[in-house]
């Protein structure tokens, strides 16, 4: 028994100096992906055209919204008022303080005025005949918003920068 | 003669990654602001001797991902009006719950992915009274202990004020009431809760 202890020591150090390192790498990965950028696959029909509905893989960048460096136009993940484990992907069309005119979806809805209250963005999907967004939920709070998407990577042939 | 500093560059950036992760997963520490909480949490005053003596609590975000949340927990969010600010207050209640709102006859219900919160000092407090319900994705964290002052430390309980939120169910959350524990299964049918007596 007294023979394996000075084995074991030795062994023990380097499963500690493994276990340091695996832990600041899982900490680099964590801290890149939280505040940096990230990648999503974005499923659904809501963002067609500029989105195919079968899944592509976008890179999310989550310094903007940190930044409060979002401007019309962009394009956002951000966690769904109506489902918070769930992140949606949808187009900035309204800031804070900003007068909108939505048009109704159907034939027989009514033309809204909506101003975007203090705190809150406009989100609309581009496939305006099938997209939830704040035609139903109402504008957003900013907190919500996780990341700006800024590029996608796939499908290979469409790398786009938005 | 850069070898040290090298070093000691690299055991802070570690360090520094170590501390952002768990502050990320685990929880972080908080000073209360404002006096909305009184008198579970209050605030320091502006000059430094009595800054001392705000309360300092930690919150933790373990249950954030899975939205772990009981009605009557202290918790921290996003304010809706303000992205840059966090807010301390009392979730009081959760999705499909009635809430009456305190001093008026208005009843409202709380819509899909929404809750209400509260502070506990009701003079003093900006909350879902004056924007609403917000949706539970703001919510960022549970209040679990005070850790300053010394005289003040202790756990922040989950407490629901009575008569005020009616349920239609209670989304498998335990409460606790002295050594019994009690699990509510509802189902369809309202039921007026009477709020934990104080034991």
């Amino acid at each position: 028994m007294s023979q394996w202890f000075p084995k074991l020591k030795p062994l023990g150090r380097e499963v500690w100096e493994r276990s340091v390192l695996l832990t600041q790498f899982l900490c680099c990965i964590h801290i890149i992906k939280e505040h940096v950028v990230e990648i999503h696959q974005v499923m659904g029909p809501s963002m067609l055209p500029t989105f195919s509905a079968v899944g592509d893989v976008l890179l999310v960048e989550r310094l903007s919204t940190k930044f409060q460096r979002i401007k019309q136009g962009d394009v956002v993940m951000a966690l769904s008022p109506e489902n918070p484990r769930l992140i949606v992907c949808k187009r900035v069309l309204g800031l804070e303080g900003e007068n909108l005119v939505v048009m109704p979806t159907h034939g027989s809805g009514r033309v809204q005025h909506i101003k975007v209250p203090k705190g809150h963005v406009w989100l609309q999907g581009d496939n305006l005949s099938n997209s939830t967004d704040s035609r139903h939920y109402g504008p957003v709070p900013y907190g919500l918003l996780r990341g700006k998407v800024f590029l996608r990577v796939w499908p290979p042939g469409g790398w786009t920068r938005f | 003669m850069a070898e040290p500093l090298w070093f000691l560059a690299k055991r802070s950036a570690a360090a520094a990654m170590i501390c952002i992760t768990f502050t990320d997963i685990v929880g972080n520490f908080a000073t209360i602001q404002g006096n909305s909480m009184q008198p579970t949490l209050q605030q320091g005053h502006k000059d430094f001797i009595s800054l001392l003596k705000g309360d300092v609590v930690f919150y933790e975000k373990i249950s954030a991902p899975a939205y772990k949340y009981c009605r009557g927990d202290v918790v921290v969010l996003r304010s809706p009006t303000d992205p840059d600010q966090l807010m301390v207050k009392r979730l009081i209640a959760m999705q499909g719950d009635w809430v009456n709102v305190p001093g008026s006859h208005e009843i409202h219900q709380i819509p899909k992915g929404r809750c209400w919160v509260e502070g506990d000092n009701g003079n003093l407090s900006l909350d879902s009274r004056n924007f609403g319900p917000i949706p539970l994705g703001l919510v960022k964290g549970r209040v679990t202990i005070k850790v300053w002052p010394p005289h003040r430390i202790g756990r922040v309980e989950r407490v629901l004020p009575e008569g005020q939120v009616m349920f239609t169910d209670m989304h498998s959350c335990v409460i606790t009431r002295s050594c019994l524990e009690y699990t509510f299964r509802l189902g369809e049918r309202a039921s007026y809760y009477q709020g934990l007596a104080a034991s």
